[in-house]
């Protein structure tokens, strides 16, 4: 489902998309993080019929509640306030040599610049998460950095065993 | 009584007034600037209870009021912002100059107003008033619309222009010819650019520089760096009202919500200070010649306001009740006015703060009901028209 994102000037931000069932559904973010959930009149399709509000706790609650999505429309607003500033969300694919590993183990951000914010496993986010963190194949791991350095990261992530010229210690599983 | 209590006495006055004015233009869903205007007729030159309105401290409360009424204006947008703006309705705030400013123009002449009263007039029947129209958009429920993008973008795009036509208006205001005006534009052109560009590439370094925990530190080196700013502005002839408006945009966004809530309610004193400081220096009885003028000017502002709200609103793919919506919303005037209306005061036209009185009082109070009943009056155009 793609959002369509439109600027409201001093506001926030609308974000537009069709259900599969063909409904329109609209969002609007302010800056404070409140949301509104809203839904159109059918003989006016500019004006809003109904709207639900939600406090800025209320909205994470949704979206906790509906999933890992809301975290990365948090860090894409996170990477508007900051120029140059992107996010990017790389799966461990089986092969990856991090598969079972810790994320400290990657030694990402000493080689890419990029800062890990959240582990995604199913339905579970791990947000902010340490070194210790173990990564497995189906994670998705949110992170943030340079245009180039996220490149990199999402490289050294897919990596297999063989590919890695970095000595990485064997797994142990004292925590 | 000695002169201290005096000046306390009235400021208590002044203030007390204006909670009372304010809650009740809260009660009936009105913007208070109308009712500040009032008070301020009520109390001033040739009013019921005269209050002299020429003290040092009230007359520099007020200039301060449009510093702050700008200079959160500035906070209120970001970069980003006014750049998807510029380019996504740069047609718009085209069509929003030649409907509204260029018939004011003609309108003043025609009512054989000097030549830089007259710009000043185009001026203040341009500018919708960011604050009324904004505070509409949330009180009618209408954030959601698709129409509330195009408001917001000619909203932006005309604080914006703001920064180079109030230089221009001071030149022309003291008298200036065209170079002195083609000086004006290229000096305001020239801050505007370089308020974005330390917004873009120095955000980091002027957000590091201003960043406290404190809210006491924020305010007061935010609130320095807008007098001084302020100051370096208006010694170059640029007037001070853009160098708050720039430093404004220039304050990178975490920052920037953090100061709009701290000077929030600084803002809303010294704005309610120039308010009704700009009623107390109006003579009430020297306004009824004007209200013929006000009125042309008034219906003038309504038809510009709404072609450009139906036009911008096109652009953005919006349906007819849609368009008329924008239109109608964007008619309210206010603090841009009055600061316009000011500076022509200031250079001695006095006609002109007159008229701009009658102008906003008309239209801040008939602007919001307009944008109330847009659905009604959509519904009564025959099928054809807005279907």
């Amino acid at each position: 489902m793609d959002f369509l994102e439109t600027l409201l000037p001093g506001v926030g931000v609308r974000y537009d998309a069709t259900t599969a069932s063909g409904a329109p559904l609209a969002i609007v973010v302010s800056r404070d993080g409140a949301a509104e959930l809203l839904a159109y009149r059918t003989d006016d399709p500019d004006a809003v019929a109904h709207r639900v509000e939600l406090t800025a706790d209320e909205a994470g609650a949704v979206g906790e509640l509906l999933g890992a999505p809301r975290v990365t429309a948090r860090l894409a607003d996170l990477t508007r306030e900051v120029p140059g500033l992107l996010s990017a969300r790389v799966e461990i694919t089986p092969g990856s040599r991090y598969d079972g590993r810790r994320l400290g183990d990657s030694k990402a951000r000493t080689r890419t610049g990029c800062s890990v914010v959240a582990i995604v496993s199913g339905d579970q986010v791990r947000t902010a998460p340490g070194p210790l963190a173990r990564l497995q194949a189906g994670d998705v791991v949110v992170a943030i950095g340079s245009r180039a350095g996220l490149a990199e990261f999402a490289h050294l992530l897919a990596m297999s065993p063989e590919d890695d010229p970095l000595p990485v210690p064997e797994p142990t599983d004292d925590e | 009584m000695d002169h201290l209590g005096l000046v306390f006495l009235e400021l208590g006055v002044l203030l007390v007034g204006v909670s009372v004015l304010g809650l009740f233009a809260r009660r009936i869903g009105l913007s208070p600037i109308p009712f500040y205007l009032l008070a301020g007729l009520a109390f001033g030159d040739g009013g019921i209870a005269p209050v002299s309105a020429s003290d040092g401290f009230v007359a520099v409360a007020a200039e301060i009021g449009v510093l702050l009424l700008m200079l959160t204006l500035g906070l209120e947008f970001s970069p980003r912002e006014l750049s998807v703006s510029l380019a996504r309705h740069r047609p718009s705030a085209v069509v929003d100059l030649l409907l509204n400013l260029v018939p004011g123009l003609a309108i003043a002449l025609l009512a054989r107003l000097p030549w830089p009263a007259a710009v000043a007039m185009g001026g203040l029947v341009w500018v919708s008033s960011s604050g009324i129209v904004a505070q509409l958009l949330v009180d009618l429920d209408r954030l959601g619309n698709r129409e509330t993008p195009a408001i917001l973008s000619v909203l932006v795009l005309e604080d914006l222009a703001m920064a180079v036509f109030l230089p221009i208006l001071l030149v022309v205001l003291a008298g200036g010819g065209p170079g002195q005006a083609l000086a004006g534009i290229v000096l305001a052109v020239g801050a505007v650019s370089l308020a974005l560009l330390a917004a873009t590439k120095a955000s980091d370094r002027l957000g590091a520089l201003l960043s406290h925990d404190s809210d006491e530190q924020i305010m007061l080196r935010v609130l320095g760096l807008t007098l001084l700013v302020a100051a370096a502005t208006h010694l170059l002839g640029a007037s001070a009202a853009v160098g708050a408006f720039l430093v404004g945009i220039a304050i990178p966004g975490q920052l920037a919500s953090r100061a709009r809530r701290i000077l929030g309610p600084q803002r809303d004193l010294f704005a309610a200070i120039f308010f009704v400081t700009f009623g107390l220096t109006t003579d009430p009885a020297s306004l009824l010649p004007h209200l013929g003028l006000a009125a042309v000017l008034g219906l003038a502002g309504i038809l510009g306001k709404t072609l450009t709200g139906w036009y911008a609103a096109s652009r953005d793919g919006v349906a007819r009740r849609g368009r008329l919506r924008a239109g109608l919303t964007l008619v309210p005037r206010g603090e841009f006015s009055i600061v316009i209306a000011g500076l022509a005061v200031g250079a001695g036209y006095r006609e002109v703060g007159l008229v701009a009185t009658a102008y906003v009082l008309i239209l801040a109070v008939l602007g919001p009901v307009l944008a109330k009943v847009s659905d009604q009056i959509a519904g009564r155009f025959p099928g054809g028209l807005l279907g």
